[in-house]
């Protein structure tokens, strides 16, 4: 690396800056997570779905019936006109009477539609929410209990979009597929009536309709393209949008605000035509269907007037016609359109089905004891190996025991296996070989619950909930008094910082804490660990740095939480090394050294030499750590 | 748009051209501002109103034609002649239906047309804005709020044209001269058929008031529960390690089922008001069917009369359900275009001043020159004041002092995040308020502790800032930032993706990342805002090593906690509550004895004796 290349101005670069740039772009790189149209009907996906729909049976049928009804009253409506124009004002007809039986009928038929039309929506609208919530608790209740091997490999991003997005997509395929058996029944009633009515005009006015069919089935597939495709510009210039927000500093401080402009507006523009093009498809709809009606209602005038002039047909007939073109084209445009719905609701439903099924690896054993308090407290590793993948052990034949009461810290380098340790205690995973216990205990023979409560654990990185500062200390305890919850704040020298907030204790926590420091994150976690009052502290240190200031109240804190406690901690930090028992130095999954730090120094192993890189912490080294290794182990032997 | 590649995009040109469009139309009503950026497209508009009125008074005429065609075929007029008149009035009806649609059509695309393309410029004005609107704006400002801006409010004020103004036009051809056509056709039964108008209008516009207002909380509800699901599962260990998962249920059934409840309230406001206007209807159409059956046995009326009085009615139903709609996109309009609006007004705080000149590099010396500062939201809270020193070509300024002492601000004052309050902060003696905001910032880079990683590849995120550099240059700057060897160990090396739907960077990566893409920019002045706190004191070292030579041509500038990262440099500042209270070289500031050497003891020999001692 030449100081030039770095520093000169390059004439050939500078020269087609007015072209694009290559290397920029706006929004995300990543295409959207593809719509994938399966098919419109899987057998094994709609077994699952009805399993969630099942308990809601009574519901459905009874809204099925409501349609059904519902859909026969409107097929009468005609009927009746029909029949009050023919049977009442008729010369020769019954006259006022029978009109008056007419209008008793429609007034009846009226309320009944209206009864149904209620029942209908109500029920099936209320169901169908039940059913999505319902799904959704399922999904995020099995969440719960599936292995974190799983979860560390799943962004929570696409999580969420199955927990949200696809759940309510279901949610338009459960109401809509009730309503389309109304289709289904309204559109042969038409037929059936019109047929009925007079099978020659019938016939003859329903000759649009297969032309209708055709003409949609040939317009659907390049419709849905334009509409899929609307809908992707839509998100792709949203996703700019959001990035530009929420980039907005950096953008600012390398000026690219120029380039993005107009990244930003190819990106507008083309989300702006692909609009326009879906409008048009989606409008060239309405002169087809009307010119079809228009053919249909002239053929009634011009053959059906025919005949009522030639008395064949009664003039209610014509008009019973009349009505029911207006509603002819309806059932077919919503059923076509159902299609889609259906093969959005597969796709949907395969992706649900999938979370749901996730298998639980870690459960309790059928008769696991409880761990109690009264347990000596103690952690052994005998013998354990372990990794994530397959043939890729992480922990080679690792043992070691924390007595009761001790702390270790454990060392070395990024990838040496020390956070697989401590998820190991917690029993986040199970071993390949050998056996973690605790206070004597395999923890494969106890509850996860009861060994939650004895082994307390501070992450790396705080994670605090939404919620006020109260909350989250007690988040294991939620039985634990203010008092409480007060007195471990202080313990850890949280107090003070706390009650300078706004609200104190009740302050809200937001954004997962964004209004906190990273070290006042920090003490918070310890004060949860502290009320969680556990036997056992397991700790990974932050690696971050930390002010010296706050890092002197963290080390004091860290004393007063190991108190009488028997503590694993990851250590990066001279200060909590130095402090610790024992220290067990960790390298590429085997133990390679153990004891204190002066009798570590001796041995001039990793330890020594890692201790002797660093000046105030004891960071990981990603890049060389294998050289580093080498190195160390060369010395050593 | 590739076939316009070649256009002069990427020199200045007038992205904010729509906003002062925006802006043009400022001091009227929000409905108003609406109206005259529609009509930035005249002809757009004058063929969709147009299309409007013709497509409903041929809409009109079709209840008529069905009448006339049943009292033809009812035999008033005798044989041949009524026949010929059934196919006259059969080709009018075709012939009207055809039209119907085709100006239907033209109504539905151009109003679309219209909303699509004054959104497409109000996009392009909300994103323009958002890039230019000073750090002060965005550190008061919500991110979820802008989003909400420029996606839902801009969505409201589209949609106002189309849903709005053209139902209008359409409701009133439809209604007003359909009810002359009805009323002077029949009083009685004119009243009668128009009978269900006003009562389906005021249920169907507060159902749909109601909707939209408990649609607005369901959200709000919905994000609250997506909230409680998001933290459980990017918490999922400490749910875990706590045992939470019960805990963690019963919060999520207590969001879950408040949703619930408030979804089924919405079904029911729906189905109540769907059920009560159809019934209503029916009702009247009942009402029509028995008066006009009465007066057609009177011989009063003719059956044509009264089937176009029924179809009329057919016709009327769904624009009169649909006032709901236009009543409720009248409503979000105006609150939409209300926050839009506001948001697009706002005055830009630091932007070139009139007469600003390019930066004239000579020399390449910072000076800030007795500088104060105050945040815009605190203007009684100094957090800088008096501030001197200088910086010449070459020189490296160490800056160290407490969280919350003021030291990053000296960092953002130099490419002008913020505004000094008194003083000034000059580069080659020209005040940096004097100088073209771009040139400026162009000269100036701050590696930030946190900075933001589009989600792209590694090598365009390093590129961020010169987007048209080699490869070569790419890969030396990664190579100084101490990054190149760990991408090159990624399986696609500088194509893999980073970001939020990428490959995740540890902190310490995602600054190093940040070091190569600010060395991209070959500034003049380079400043480490705390930007290695995450990276390891040994690629630190290294990082250092490396930069020594870069650092020759430039002012460097490093904000550290970590004493071991600045104090080689030139001079140190230590900065206390907004002075500096010591200057010198390290072992200047170890010689005085004072609060340097304190932190340096804490630091470099943190036994016991030190903690105590520190209290």
């Amino acid at each position: 690396m030449t100081e030039a290349t770095l520093n000169a101005e390059d004439e050939s670069e500078s020269e087609d800056r007015r072209r694009r740039p290559p290397r920029a772009v706006v929004g995300s790189s990543l295409d959207k997570e593809e719509e994938i149209f399966g098919k419109a009907y899987d057998p094994r996906i709609v077994r699952r779905i009805w399993a969630f729909v099942r308990p809601y049976r009574k519901q459905i049928y009874l809204s099925v019936a409501a349609v059904l009804v519902f859909t026969l009253t409107q097929l009468a409506i005609p009927l009746i006109i029909r029949f009050a124009i023919d049977n009442g004002m008729a010369t020769g007809g019954g006259g006022r009477e029978i009109l008056l039986w007419a209008i008793v009928g429609f007034f009846f038929t009226i309320l009944v539609n209206y009864g149904a039309s209620y029942i209908q929506e109500s029920v099936v609208g209320k169901a169908a929410e039940r059913v999505l919530f319902d799904m959704r608790r399922a999904m995020f209740n099995h969440l719960q209990r599936v292995s974190l091997s799983w979860m560390d490999k799943t962004e929570v991003g696409r999580l969420m979009s199955r927990l949200m997005g696809d759940v309510n997509s279901m949610q338009e395929f459960l109401e809509t597929s009730v309503l389309s058996v109304g289709d289904l029944v309204l559109l042969f009633g038409i037929i059936g009536v019109l047929l009925w009515l007079d099978p020659v005009l019938g016939l003859v006015t329903m000759a649009t309709m297969p032309v209708l069919f055709i003409v949609r089935l040939f317009w659907l597939p390049p419709a849905k393209k334009s509409f899929m495709d609307a809908h992707h510009t839509n998100s792709a210039a949203n996703g700019a949008l959001a990035e530009g927000i929420n980039g907005v500093r950096t953008v600012q401080s390398l000026d690219r605000q120029q380039v993005n402009f107009h990244l930003y507006e190819e990106k507008a523009h083309a989300n702006l035509r692909n609009h326009l093009r879906a409008a048009k498809f989606a409008q060239v709809m309405v002169p087809i269907v009307d010119t079809l009606t228009g053919i249909s209602m002239a053929t009634v005038i011009v053959l059906g007037g025919q005949m009522v002039l030639g008395r064949q047909l009664d003039v209610g007939v014509m008009v019973a016609f009349l009505f029911y073109i207006q509603r002819f084209f309806d059932p077919i445009r919503s059923l076509t359109m159902q299609y889609s719905v259906f093969q959005r609701a597969m796709s949907s439903g395969q992706r649900i089905t999938e979370v749901l099924d996730v298998p639980v690896t870690i459960e309790d054993k059928p008769g696991a004891l409880k761990l109690t308090y009264d347990m000596d407290g103690s952690v052994e590793f005998k013998n354990v190996t372990f990794g994530y993948r397959k043939n890729q052990p992480v922990l080679k034949n690792v043992s070691f025991r924390v007595n009761p009461g001790e702390t270790v810290a454990i060392v070395g380098p990024t990838g040496s296996g020390k956070s697989s340790c401590m998820s190991l205690v917690h029993r986040f995973y199970d071993v390949w070989e050998g056996s973690v216990t605790v206070g004597g205990h395999d923890v494969r023979d106890v509850t996860q619950e009861s060994l939650g409560d004895q082994v307390a654990m501070v992450l790396q990185e705080p994670f605090l909930f939404t919620g006020t500062v109260l909350e989250n200390i007690r988040y294991h305890k939620t039985s634990a008094t203010r008092e409480q919850v007060i007195e471990a704040a202080k313990a850890v020298g949280a107090h003070d910082f706390i009650t300078s907030l706004a609200d104190g204790y009740d302050t809200k926590i937001e954004q997962r804490g964004g209004n906190l420091s990273l070290g006042q994150r920090q003490l918070i976690s310890f004060a949860r660990a502290l009320v969680a009052d556990a036997k056992i502290l397991v700790l990974d240190e932050a690696t971050a740095n930390i002010d010296s200031y706050t890092e002197m109240l963290i080390q004091k804190a860290l004393k007063r939480l190991l108190e009488g406690r028997t503590g694993l901690v990851i250590a990066h930090r001279l200060a909590t090394i130095r402090g610790a028992d024992r220290i067990i130095v960790l390298q590429n999954g085997e133990l390679l050294e153990s004891g204190n730090h002066d009798e570590l120094m001796k041995k001039q192993g990793l330890y020594s030499k890692l201790y002797t890189m660093n000046y105030s912490s004891f960071d990981d080294l990603p890049e060389n750590a294998e050289d580093m290794a080498a190195a160390a182990v060369g010395k050593a032997t | 748009m590739s076939s316009e590649a070649p256009r002069s995009a990427y020199s200045p040109g007038d992205a904010m051209v729509h906003v002062r469009a925006v802006q043009n139309t400022s001091g009227r009503s929000t409905l108003w501002r609406i109206m005259a950026l529609t009509w930035r497209h005249p002809w757009m508009v004058i063929i969709t109103i147009a299309s409007t009125i013709i497509a409903s008074t041929l809409q009109l005429a079709v209840p008529r034609l069905l009448g006339i065609a049943v009292d033809q075929a009812a035999g008033l007029l005798d044989g041949v002649k009524a026949e010929e008149a059934l196919w006259t009035t059969a080709m009018i009806l075709f012939g009207v239906s055809v039209g119907r649609g085709l100006f239907t059509m033209s109504m539905n695309y151009f109003g679309e047309a219209v909303g699509h393309h004054t959104a497409y410029e109000l996009r392009l004005a909300v994103y323009e804005k958002i890039q230019r609107l000073s750090f002060s704006y965005h550190d008061k400002v919500h991110s979820g709020d802008l989003i909400t801006v420029g996606m839902l409010d801009l969505e409201g004020v589209r949609m106002f044209f189309a849903t709005g103004v053209l139902r209008v036009i359409l409701l009133g051809i439809l209604i007003g001269v359909g009810a002359f056509m009805l009323l002077t056709t029949d009083v009685v039964l004119g009243l009668l058929a128009l009978s269900f108008a006003p009562f389906v209008a005021w249920v169907s516009s507060t159902a749909q008031l109601r909707l939209r207002a408990t649609w607005l909380t369901l959200q709000e509800m919905l994000q609250n529960l997506s909230r409680v699901m998001e933290e459980n599962l990017g918490g999922i260990r400490v749910v875990r390690a706590f045992a939470g998962q019960k805990h963690e249920m019963q919060k999520y059934d207590v969001a879950s089922d408040a949703a619930l409840r408030l979804a089924h309230q919405r079904v029911d406001i729906r189905v109540k008001s769907t059920s009560a206007m159809n019934f209503t209807f029916f009702a009247s159409m009942a009402l029509v069917l028995w008066v006009g059956g009465e007066k057609v046995i009177a011989g009063e009326m003719t059956v044509g009369t009264l089937a176009s009085f029924l179809t009329f009615m057919t016709i009327l139903q769904m624009p009169v359900r649909q006032l709901g709609l236009m009543v409720n996109s009248f409503a979000r309009a105006s609150t939409c275009g209300n926050r839009l609006f506001a948001f697009l007004d706002l005055e830009i705080e630091i932007k070139d001043e009139p007469g600003a000149q390019p930066l004239k590099l000579t020399e390449g010396t910072l000076r800030f020159e007795n500088v104060d500062f105050a945040y815009p939201s605190a203007p009684f809270r100094p957090v800088l004041s008096g501030v001197s020193f200088e910086a010449k070509k070459g020189e490296t300024i160490g800056i160290v002092g407490r969280p919350g002492s003021g030291k990053s601000t000296i960092a953002h004052l130099i490419p002008r995040f913020y505004e000094v309050t008194g003083g000034r902060v000059t580069i080659d003696g020209q005040d940096v308020r004097a100088v073209t905001l771009d040139t400026l910032r162009k000269a100036v880079a701050v590696v930030q502790q946190d900075s933001f990683l589009f989600t792209t590849n590694i090598e365009n995120n390093i590129a961020y800032g010169d987007p048209w550099a080699k490869e070569q240059r790419i890969a030396r700057a990664s190579e100084y930032a101490q990054l190149h060897n760990y991408i090159m160990g990624l399986p696609t090396g500088y194509e893999t993706i980073v970001g939020e739907r990428g490959v995740s960077l540890s902190g310490g990566q995602r600054q190093r990342l940040n070091i190569a893409r600010s060395l991209m920019l070959r500034p003049a002045v380079m400043v480490f805002d705390d930007s290695t706190a995450a990276v390891d004191a040994g690629t630190e070292q290294r990082i250092r090593t490396a930069m020594k030579r870069f650092a020759k041509d430039r002012v460097t500038i490093i904000i550290s906690h970590r004493l071991s990262s600045l104090m080689h440099a030139d001079q140190i500042l230590f900065i206390d509550e907004g002075k500096i209270v010591e200057r010198g070289t390290h072992a200047e500031l170890l010689e005085l004895g004072g609060r340097y050497r304190a932190l340096y003891d804490l630091q470099v020999r943190p036994g016991d004796d030190v903690l105590e001692a520190a209290e």
